[in-house]
């Protein structure tokens, strides 16, 4: 599984805007850099990113091949319901990642 | 009035964050970067280095090679704690300087009964940034074995010995001209205390060694190759030149 820093907090008051933060370990690799082969390294990056919560998507962004190696995403959103805010991602070949992290809301 | 000074002496401590006592002339790469690149660094949430310690948390718990026995086995986890901080030390074995990546290897040589890790590459890195990452804020505190002082001093001639095409010392950017610009990028006074680090041009972590090659080959000169027994000593003499500046693993730098 990838590896992710997700920073939710705990807990939160209802109504009250909480930052989220994700840092996702990945190449990035733009597919324009070529390797010690002389070759091409194939494009492999996230494509697009998004956050649920309370049943809908409070956050996404689209990414492309000028983004740096392991993107990092903060974000507010405003704290509606306890439960799991779950980050997905997907790559140029199409695989998606999931991870959720929970937060109780008061 | 009154509350503007507490005001100011604490933006003045916050910045300070890492550095070493007001009294103290040396300053880390850290002190020379941006304030962003600062805020990256101290947020373990946004300090992609952490990507690293947490590999290398979970290679430290795996067990592997004919012993069958994870780094975790043989070393309860605060163990680890303060040992980068007075790296590299002697190495009876080999009656040479032994850095903390070639101590690790070691072990996984000698108690794992597994391969040595490539050098740089990403396991070795994650092993070593969980290993200093527990060093995080102590002071760098350089071996003391009166062996080491003939290969410390080799590392200071090395430092001081003019290199490459542009013929230049070490000393020369970072002792004779620190705190001045080159091409735009300030020239800090070379203190290993963030190693391993993130560095945003490579986009990944990297070793002392990494940076110096980068160094070496800026001023035209054949980089030694990782592992050499010159970048051990320069090690051994950068540890001692900080001494008492507090770790910093894993450091950001631009
Ligand atoms: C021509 C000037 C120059 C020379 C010569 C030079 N460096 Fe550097 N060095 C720099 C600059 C500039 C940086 C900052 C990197 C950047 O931001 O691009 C740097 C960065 C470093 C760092 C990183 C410090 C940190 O905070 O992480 C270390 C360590 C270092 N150099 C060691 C050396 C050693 C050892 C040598 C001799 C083998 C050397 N340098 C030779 C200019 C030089
Ligand atoms: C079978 C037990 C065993 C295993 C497995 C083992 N070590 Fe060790 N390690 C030791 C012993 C014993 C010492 C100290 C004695 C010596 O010098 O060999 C040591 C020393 C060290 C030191 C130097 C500590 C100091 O204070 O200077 C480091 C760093 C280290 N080990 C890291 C690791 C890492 C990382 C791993 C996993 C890749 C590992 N070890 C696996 C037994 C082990």
């Amino acid at each position: 599984m990838a590896r992710a820093l997700i920073n939710v907090p705990a807990t939160a008051k209802k109504g009250e805007a909480v930052e989220i933060k994700v840092l996702i370990q990945h190449p990035m690799e733009t597919g324009f850099r070529t390797g010690p082969d002389g070759k091409l390294v194939p494009r492999d990056i996230i494509q697009r990113f998004s956050c649920t919560y309370d049943g809908q998507e409070v956050f996404a962004a689209e990414l492309h091949p000028a983004v740096a190696a392991n993107p990092f995403f903060a974000f507010f959103t405003l704290a509606t319901a306890s439960g799991p805010l779950i980050f997905k991602w997907t790559d140029n070949a199409g695989k998606e990642e999931s991870q959720s992290a929970d937060i109780a809301v008061t | 009035m009154k509350r503007a000074l507490v005001i100011a002496a604490l933006g003045f401590s916050l910045a300070a964050g890492l550095a070493v006592a007001a009294s103290d002339p040396r300053r880390s790469g850290f002190d020379f970067m941006s304030r962003e690149t600062q805020a990256m660094q101290k947020d373990d949430f946004s300090n992609p280095g952490m990507l690293w310690v947490q590999d290398g948390a979970d290679l430290f718990k795996a067990r592997t090679g004919t012993s069958g026995k994870a780094c975790a086995d043989c070393h309860a986890e605060p163990s680890m704690k303060g040992v980068a901080a007075r790296y590299p030390a002697f190495n009876a074995k080999t009656s040479r300087p032994i850095d903390l990546q070639g101590r690790i290897n070691q072990c996984r040589l000698d108690r794992q009964g597994a391969p040595e890790l490539p050098l740089e590459g990403h396991d070795l890195l994650a092993l070593t940034a969980y290993v200093a990452q527990q060093s995080r804020g102590l002071p760098v505190s350089p071996a003391t074995d009166p062996r080491l002082e003939p290969f410390r001093r080799q590392g200071e001639a090395l430092y001081k010995k003019k290199l490459g095409q542009l013929n230049f010392s070490c000393a020369d950017c970072h002792d004779a001209n620190a705190g001045r610009r080159l091409a735009g990028a300030p020239i800090p006074e070379a203190h290993p205390t963030g190693y391993p680090l993130y560095r945003l041009e490579w986009q990944a972590l990297g070793s002392l060694q990494k940076r110096m090659r980068g160094c070496m080959s800026g001023v035209r000169a054949e980089p030694y190759g990782y592992g050499a027994p010159e970048f051990v000593a320069i090690e051994l003499y950068l540890m001692s030149r900080a001494s008492g500046m507090p770790m910093e693993t894993p450091g950001v730098r631009p």
